[in-house]
């Protein structure tokens, strides 16, 4: 066999297994992407029903309860617009708080309560995730009042890389 | 006033360094040696600019002087002296200072350790420096100037983010700020050769130290983000595939493709062009990196405010730099001659493997973290890219990894024979095949179907180098004489070799600390009264209850647990949440029992009820330190591959008049 086409197959094998793992990629990327839905989303049923999906916006004012067992809590997350329930069973990342931004990724359950399994902590105070954020900008548009505003400047904070 | 100094010194440094990207470079080209040796003080001047910008700010944060705008964002007067240096680069303005700083110094390094290059080189070098210092200067003087005045001055800081309080993480950012401006040097001498259209071992030669040196603190400072990450967060993970952390790891990943094939480069003067890309690439990704980081585009749990202007700046910055470099490389690479043939059953095969599993795998993590800007992009919703996915896509190309790298060492430049090289490696190949074996047995791999495939790779690379190694000293002298052969080989130009050994150890420890911690670890999340025990792991822990205790500028919830096995007690441990008084806001300071088997970590969530329970987490780690010691090996062994006296020769033999040199060679 001359060196070219030596050459040409080395090439061919390459091109077939890039093409092969992509697609293995790909397919893996499908079943483990959680797309983000508003709380207006989700009560207009635009969810996935079964699939792990993120709900975000803000922890409403006084409706953080604890369960007996000390470690479930409950809350509502709102957008301004419309209310998600949500239950969350462990121990939530020290930033939480009423009247914060938070995502929680998990699944809507029969009864309407969003179960989820992770609650997305962050490391500086003045960050808003930015799905959040524009969540509440579309219903600040709505005419809605937008609860919590910061000042960019006070919130140049950052863990460095 | 002394901000003043600080921001001026910063307005001189860029003036220099417009200087310096310009002069030494047309005098390399234009042959005009005066404006080369422009080069080697230009490089010192800027680092003293640079240095005397930082000490103005390290001062303005020593003083507490909050009529600097950073500093009233950063720092507060209760902050420990300590903390208050390491508050400069707990944000973006001081970090990026930071960032400048270093990339000052590692142009002064050049510049003072480069005797033995020629000058157009050493010209072509600091100048391309030079231009991405302008860059940097210019984006820090333009959208983030650490020296800004606020007024009225406030009474007292805002205080430093509580999870930066810590010493892990004071050191983290400049160890990781090293390794990425490291970078620039390699992307420097590659650019350079580019210019001069000049790629040839000796090329390689230079840059290899450098460029080893810049992967030893990549790989210290992505060790320590994931030990500090594991203890602080209290979450107990050592790595979440959080955008920002692949921001660092990509440049790593590359960065270690890269010493490879610079080492083919270097003894064989094969894949130039390929090696070039590499270490464009490498720089490139750090960039990115950066952008990521800064523009905040992505959810990330590093995430901080941004500021658009500077998403913005940075995004011009990359294309200016990978577009001009590519295209640098598109107009100059097809002229460079690949030289060097080599058989399939060579070095050369196992070190392109090697680089093809490293880009691959930097492929699959850039794409997975920009797939939610691609999907934002094409408007096909919002989404996250779930850590299994990389896990996946790790352990997809993990094996094969371990596996060529277990061969690689072994085989002989250009051509080798496979029967060589099984009569080197077959007990090896038993001995590991052995472990799959044990290990297998549900006995010691509980069900998990990742044990015996983790430890055997492990094996397999310690008892493949074990092979690789006395094949070595046997053709040095037998091996009835090992512990004198190691020694003079040590003392020789052996040490690249023992460094590569080292690092390649380095895997197996960390292959073995990842398989055992992600199939053995336990977790649990408990309410507990004080009094209260709970068993995990075959330990018990007993909660005593929490008590409130001061801090230098915190208030703490203090647990105290204590922790047996069987009937004796092995250790007391002292959870903390703590409340700070600058900012208010709540941190866990987790508790920890190392060990180097095993470690026991326990956090404090918050408290239940009004009766002194708390929601606590327990966590049973097995192995989980030598994920943190391999790293440490892989870096020792950079360290000692640098250290091998055949980069200190080169540098010797051209220190000497240049007839010495002439007479040697004849």
């Amino acid at each position: 066999m001359k060196a070219r086409q030596k050459r040409m197959i080395l090439v061919g094998v390459a091109v077939l297994g890039v093409g092969v793992a992509a697609s293995l990629a790909l397919s893996a990327l499908q079943s483990n992407i959680a797309y983000f839905f508003s709380p207006s989303q989700v009560l207009a049923g635009e969810n996935p029903p079964d699939a792990v999906f993120r709900v975000g916006g803000l922890v409403v004012q006084n409706t953080l309860k604890r369960q007996e067992d000390g470690l479930t809590v409950h809350f509502d997350v709102t957008d301004n617009a419309e209310t998600v329930p949500v239950s969350y069973t462990g121990i939530l990342p020290d930033l939480f708080g009423e009247g914060q931004g938070v995502v929680a990724k998990g699944r809507i359950g029969a009864d309407g309560v969003f179960y989820a399994d992770e609650v997305l902590a962050k490391h500086d105070e003045s960050y808003m995730p930015p799905e959040v954020q524009d969540t509440l900008k579309t219903t600040h548009a709505n005419g809605v009042v937008e609860t919590t505003a910061r000042s960019v400047q006070t919130a140049a904070k950052t863990v460095a890389q | 006033m002394v901000p003043e100094l600080g921001h001026f010194a910063l307005i001189l440094a860029l003036l220099l360094a417009s200087v310096q990207a310009i002069f030494p470079l047309a005098g390399s080209l234009s042959g005009n040696r005066a404006w080369m040796t422009m080069a080697r003080p230009l490089a010192f001047g800027q680092l003293t600019m640079i240095a005397i910008a930082f000490a103005a700010l390290v001062q303005a944060f020593l003083t507490s002087d909050f009529s600097v705008l950073y500093v009233a964002e950063q720092s507060n007067t209760l902050l420990p002296d300590i903390y208050k240096v390491s508050a400069v680069w707990g944000g973006h303005e001081g970090s990026l200072l930071l960032w400048v700083l270093f990339m000052a110094c590692w142009g002064a390094a050049v510049a003072a350790l480069s005797r033995n290059l020629p000058l157009t080189v050493v010209a072509r070098v600091i100048s391309v420096q030079g231009m991405i210092a302008i860059g940097f200067l210019l984006f820090m003087l333009l959208t983030s100037n650490p020296f800004e005045r606020l007024f009225p001055v406030p009474q007292e800081g805002r205080d430093l983010n509580p999870l930066l309080q810590d010493p892990g993480l004071a050191i983290h950012p400049p160890m990781l700020y090293m390794g990425y401006v490291g970078f620039s040097v390699a992307f420097a001498f590659a650019v350079a050769a580019l210019i001069g259209g000049r790629l040839d071992a000796a090329w390689a030669r230079w840059s290899r130290p450098w460029t080893t040196v810049a992967w030893v603190f990549l790989t210290i400072g992505i060790m320590l983000g994931s030990w500090w990450a594991y203890y602080e967060l209290g979450w107990g993970g050592w790595w979440f595939w959080d955008p920002v952390e692949n921001a660092s790891l990509m440049p790593w990943l590359v960065g270690t493709a890269l010493i490879h094939s610079l080492a083919v480069t270097e003894k064989r003067a094969a894949f130039k062009s390929w090696t070039v890309l590499l270490a464009i690439c490498a720089f490139s990704l750090s960039l990115l990196g950066t952008f990521l980081v800064r523009s905040g585009v992505l959810t990330s749990v590093h995430a901080f405010a941004t500021d658009p202007a500077r998403g913005l700046f940075i995004l011009l910055f990359l294309c200016v730099v990978v577009g001009g470099s590519l295209a640098l490389y598109a107009w100059r690479a097809p002229e460079v001659s690949d030289g060097g043939r080599f058989d399939f059953v060579s070095r050369e095969t196992s070190l392109l493997a090697n680089n093809l599993l490293f880009v691959a795998f930097t492929v699959l993590v850039l794409f997975g973290t920009l797939a939610p800007l691609i999907y934002e992009a094409f408007d096909w919703g919002k989404i996250s890219v779930g850590f299994p996915w990389f896990n996946k896509m790790f352990l997809a190309l993990a094996p094969f990894l371990a596996l060529v790298l277990g061969v690689g060492p072994a085989v002989r430049w250009k051509h080798d024979e496979p029967m060589r090289l099984v009569k080197t490696l077959w007990w090896a190949l038993a001995l590991s095949i052995g472990v799959l074996a044990v290990s297998y047995l549900p006995a010691f791999s509980g069900g998990h179907a990742w044990v015996p495939v983790g430890l055997a790779l492990a094996a397999w690379l310690l008892f493949s180098h074990v092979a690789i190694v006395r094949e070595r000293l046997k053709n040095k002298g037998g091996l009835t004489k090992l512990g004198p052969a190691l020694v003079a080989d040590l003392r020789g130009s052996g040490r690249s070799f023992y460094g590569m050994v080292v690092a390649h150890l380095g895997v197996a420890v960390f292959i073995v600390g990842v398989t055992m911690v992600s199939n053995f670890q336990l977790e649990e999340d408990v309410r507990m009264s004080p009094g209260d025990s709970q068993a995990l792991a075959g330990y018990r822990f007993e909660f005593l209850g929490a008590q409130a205790v001061p801090g230098p500028n915190y208030m703490a919830q203090r647990g105290h647990f204590k922790v047996y096995r069987g009937e004796r007690q092995i250790d007391e441990l002292h959870p903390e949440k703590r409340a700070y008084l600058g900012g208010g806001m709540p941190m866990t300071e987790a508790a920890i029992d190392p060990g180097l088997f095993r470690d026991i970590y326990v956090s404090l969530g918050e408290p239940v009820g009004d009766t002194g329970d708390w929601a606590l987490r327990l966590y049973y780690k097995p192995f989980v330190r030598w994920i943190w010691l391999g790293a440490i090996l892989m870096a020792l062994g950079g360290v000692l591959a640098v250290s091998d006296p055949r980069y200190r020769m080169a540098r010797a033999s051209a220190r000497k008049p240049a007839a010495d040199t002439a007479a040697a060679r004849a």
